[in-house]
């Protein structure tokens, strides 16, 4: 059986994910990221589905829908805040920063 | 070991290889060539758990659709030239290195919990789905029906998704 395998390189890209966000300063690379993890967790649906039934498989299906959601309106920001500071560093967008 | 092992820990290998090289690139437009690498090897992951029309959406929707969308928008602004401050310093790697550590130290842990047996089909139970219905099949007829409400909230979510991308992306917000 795949699932326990499955489960860790899941484990494994998710934490790639994180660790991503955490390194980078770039909005778009850290957006990327958030893709990975997305992508970790379908890992995850899909194993557990060859076991527990074909829901998974759906899920997988809705997070797809809702991934690309948030893609076209997560860079349509990320190009709003281009055009208003002229960088994306995420160290200099601190506005709400004390 | 089964054929089918060793081409899982060959995917899987070139997945978290390239997920690496995804997150150290100092360069935008490398980070997202090998986030597309990585996600072509999920993609035949899917394949060789039972979900082949998933790796074709995956292949289309991720690898085809979004990664695009990502390219372009770093070519819009601009953003091939790798710049020095792109990637944390020794502090920000060492948190980074610690929480991440933290968070994937729980992750195994949780992915040697089994799932309870009296839940799980039957062994093989998919794949015999699979033949009985077809592949895609398998997946639309549920979607159709116990989840049609759910599919439809989708398309309203996507619709709202177009219409927000349309108005941030407007010239004078």
């Amino acid at each position: 059986m795949l699932l326990g395998p499955s489960l860790f390189v899941s484990a494994v890209l998710f934490t790639l994910g994180v660790a991503g966000v955490l390194l980078r300063r770039n909005a778009i690379v850290i957006f990327m990221c958030v893709e990975l993890m997305l992508n970790a967790v379908n890992l995850t649906f899909i194993a557990l589905a060859q076991t527990l039934g074909v829901a998974g498989q759906i899920f997988v299906f809705f997070v797809m829908a809702v991934a690309a959601a948030e893609a076209a309106v997560g860079l349509a920001i990320i190009l709003a805040i281009y055009r208003h500071r002229a960088t994306l560093n995420l160290e200099r967008i601190n506005l709400l920063k004390g | 070991m089964p054929v089918t092992l060793v081409l899982f820990w060959t995917f899987a290998a070139i997945a978290v290889g390239s997920a690496l090289l995804c997150i150290t690139r100092r360069s935008a437009v490398a980070s997202a060539l090998w986030l597309v690498v990585t996600l072509f090897q999920i993609a035949a992951l899917f394949v060789l758990l039972d979900a082949q029309f998933l790796a074709v959406l995956q292949v289309l929707v991720y690898a085809g659709a979004i990664m695009v969308l990502f390219l372009f928008v770093i070519m819009l602004l601009n953003l091939g030239r790798a710049t020095a401050s792109d990637i944390k310093g020794p502090t920000g790697l060492a948190i980074a290195t610690l929480l991440a550590g933290v968070m994937g130290l729980q992750l195994f842990v949780l992915a040697r919990a089994a799932p309870p047996a009296d839940l799980a089909l039957p062994a093989g139970g998919l794949e015999a789905a699979q033949r009985a219905q077809g592949m895609v099949a398998m997946v639309a007829r549920p979607l159709f029906d116990t989840y049609l409400v759910p599919f439809e909230i989708t398309s309203v979510l996507l619709l709202a998704a177009i219409v927000g991308a349309v108005v941030l992306a407007k010239r004078h917000l």
